[in-house]
């Protein structure tokens, strides 16, 4: 039979026993729904942990040191033939890295011990440069009052943890004027007297003249509140600390405020140029982390991701949906029964119509397809109504959830989420599971003699 | 001059069942021939056997033993495929009880086999219209099998088993549930269906006096035998 006559013959059948298949289609739409609503759940629920983790930078990034910073700190003084010698992380490092592919930004990262002075009390924290393009990270998304007004202005975003301790209030910080005091770092040029001092005290490296130092000079400086976030944009990594107060990174590079890595360079003596405690460098998404770590190293550099990290988060949410959609799937296993009732019954109802079909010269793979095609219906049918009320209890999920949040004070979130990948997933696992249901039925019809057919009342 | 090829040809054919320990001798041992373009009427009482046998010409059973060959084609050695093509193709079949679709209207039931056949679209209406006028219910191709007499329903169930044009017409008591005036008119209108050159209609029946009349010879059954092969007196 031709499949459009097939379609026709089977909705019409579906159409005689229009009460029985439409509760067997609503059973299917249950199964569906649960399995979407918990999957739904699962994929929020992924996302929304994603993207918080996502609005801390740190998936997306690769963070460079050089590699000169790790020796002598208990790892392996002796290079393997493989390292390529270790390099300095300066400006021309920062070019060079800039340029690899998939690379978005390359930012220095600028960290320095603060005292900050607030209504006359003095508190201790970690400043932070933020560069401009953190504004869009996500990372600032529902924060009170708002974002650098430009890239060198003198204002600063609070991270309300320390907010609350220049005031429980935080709210009424904003607008306000802080006093920001550190150590800003003064070059002193190289004094000859100390060369040949050196030079004539000394043996082989007497040669290489000394490189000027540095002295350190407290200042201070006012910066005007203009935010407070919940998040933690300037997470700490590597033994760096969280930024707890914010600055335009701008502002931050030209404080010249000695940093961790100024004491190792001025003993190392390497270079009178100044170079960078770390770099972070944005790739364009998680998926070029790796290559780009990579690519670091051969450059000779130290790098390091958070990518096994991530890996790990991935690998629970699938072990977490894969549970959630094998409950899911209960409600459709139940379904499945009802289908195969349904076509039993139909098959029993339908005997002698069976025996007619056989006798006017119907395969018995025409007779299979029938019952097929009016399975694959309901499930299609069950399917589609099915992936609408599970995206609907997931939104009633969400609703319950948020209600429940604000009156804990809490933000609202999104807690489900239906991708058109899971749609599509859904209906046709309700099409696959529904023909399969009727595999049974399909071929026990097709078996039917048709003498005995044709004989029953 | 060699005989033609008959369009029926039973060699020994049995068909045999068990129940329990019992074995029922539905058909047993029958051997007759069919030429082309007769009207064989086979006649005997409840049990005889006669449909059984009609249902083994027609490929809905198969025998235990011995061979059935209609139009040169032994049904015994056939796929189950085959033997579909076959009842869809070469044989069209009328029941005493009209096997009309209730929930198809007289069109629909008559394009069924078309469909089956896998007939174009486009022809279809016009074959179910040419078979429909041919039993003479043209005018009522919309109309429900339970809005048409039992004589009009025989007609319309007529007028599928003809309109995928087939070489053999069998009818299992087809007039079984009509009174005697329209039984009368169906064998009548069965009659005018054989005159179609090379058309072959083996009828079951139980009323003697009406075979007589319309066919060209009688075959009586009785246990499963055939008691005799002959022309009507």
């Amino acid at each position: 039979m031709k499949p459009r006559d097939l379609g026709d013959l089977a909705l019409r059948n579906l159409r005689e026993a229009v009460l029985r298949n439409s509760l067997t289609t609503l059973g299917v739409a249950v199964g569906v729904a649960s399995l979407v609503a918990m999957l739904s759940l699962g994929v929020g629920l992924q996302q929304l942990a994603a993207k918080r983790l996502s609005q801390s930078g740190l998936f997306d990034s690769v963070f460079v040191t050089s590699r000169m910073n790790l020796r002598g700190m208990g790892r392996n003084a002796t290079p393997s033939p493989a390292d390529k010698p270790p390099r300095l992380l300066d400006e021309d490092a920062r070019q060079e890295i800039s340029r690899l592919p998939n690379v978005v930004e390359v930012y220095p990262q600028v960290r320095f011990f603060s005292e900050v002075r607030y209504d006359g009390k003095p508190f201790a924290t970690m400043v932070a440069g933020m560069p401009e393009s953190s504004k869009s990270s996500g990372s600032f998304d529902g924060m009170q009052g708002s974002f650098f007004s430009g890239p060198a202005a003198y204002e600063t975003i609070l991270q309300s943890e320390f907010a609350k301790e220049l005031n429980p209030q935080t709210s009424t910080l904003i607008g306000k004027e802080l006093v920001l005091r550190y150590a800003e770092r003064q070059s002193i040029p190289p004094n000859p007297a100390d060369s040949s001092a050196a030079a004539s005290s000394s043996s082989s490296s007497s040669s290489e003249s000394l490189p000027g130092g540095f002295s350190v000079v407290p200042k201070e400086m006012r910066l005007r509140i203009i935010g407070v976030v919940d998040t933690e944009p300037a997470a700490g990594f590597g033994g760096y600390g969280n930024g707890r107060l914010l600055i335009p990174l701008q502002v931050a590079m030209i404080l010249h405020a000695a940093q961790i890595n100024d004491l190792r360079d001025i003993v190392r003596g390497t270079s009178s140029a100044p170079t960078f405690a770390s770099l972070t460098v944005r790739a364009k998404g998680p998926a070029y982390v790796e290559a780009l770590e990579a690519s670091i190293k051969d450059m000779g550099f130290g790098a390091f991701s958070l990518l096994d990290a991530s890996k790990s988060l991935r690998i629970f949410f699938s072990v977490f949906d894969l549970l959630l959609g094998i409950f899911g799937s209960l409600a459709l296993a139940v379904a499945t029964l009802g289908i195969i009732n349904t076509l039993v019954m139909a098959i029993l109802e339908r005997r002698r119509e069976i025996g007619i079909l056989k006798a006017l010269g119907a395969a018995d793979g025409d007779v299979k397809q029938l019952f097929f095609v009016e399975a694959g219906v309901m499930g299609l049918l069950g399917g589609i109504l099915g992936a609408f009320l599970g995206w609907l209890i997931g939104r009633a999920l969400t609703f319950g959830t948020n209600v429940y949040l604000h009156r804990q004070n809490l933000p609202g979130v999104d807690i489900s989420s239906v991708p058109w990948w899971l749609v599509l997933g859904a209906i046709t696992f309700a099409i696959i599971v529904s023909l399969a249901a009727g595999l049974y039925p399909a071929s026990r019809a097709a078996r039917l003699n048709p003498v005995e057919a044709l004989r029953y009342e | 001059m060699p005989n033609p090829e008959p369009a029926i040809r039973l060699e020994h054919i049995s068909r045999h069942y068990t129940m329990g320990d019992a074995v029922i001798r539905a058909v047993d041992d029958v051997s007759f021939e069919v030429p082309s373009g007769e009207f064989l009427a086979l006649l005997g009482s409840s049990g005889s056997g006669k449909s059984t046998l009609l249902n083994l010409i027609a490929g809905l059973d198969l025998p235990t033993s011995g061979s059935v060959v209609v139009h040169g084609q032994d049904l015994s050695k056939v796929s189950s495929l085959e033997l579909a093509r076959y009842r869809r193709q070469t044989v069209g079949m009328v029941f005493q009880s009209f096997n009309l679709l209730p929930r198809m209207t007289l069109e629909e039931n008559v394009e069924l086999p078309l469909r089956l056949a896998e007939v174009d679209r486009s022809d279809r209406a016009a074959r179910v219209r040419e078979a429909l006028e041919r039993v003479g219910l043209d005018k009522r191709v919309g109309h429900r099998p339970s809005e048409l007499s039992g004589g009009e329903q025989q007609r319309a169930a007529i007028a599928r088993a003809l309109v995928n044009r087939p070489k053999l017409l069998l009818a299992d008591e087809p007039t079984g549930n009509l009174d005697s005036a329209t039984g009368e008119s169906i064998l009548t209108l069965l009659r005018e269906i054989q005159k179609n050159p090379g058309m072959t209609i083996v009828m079951v029946t139980h009323e003697r006096p009406l075979a007589e009349r319309f066919a060209d010879r009688l075959a009586v059954m009785g246990d499963g035998k055939l008691l005799s092969n002959g022309a009507p007196r």
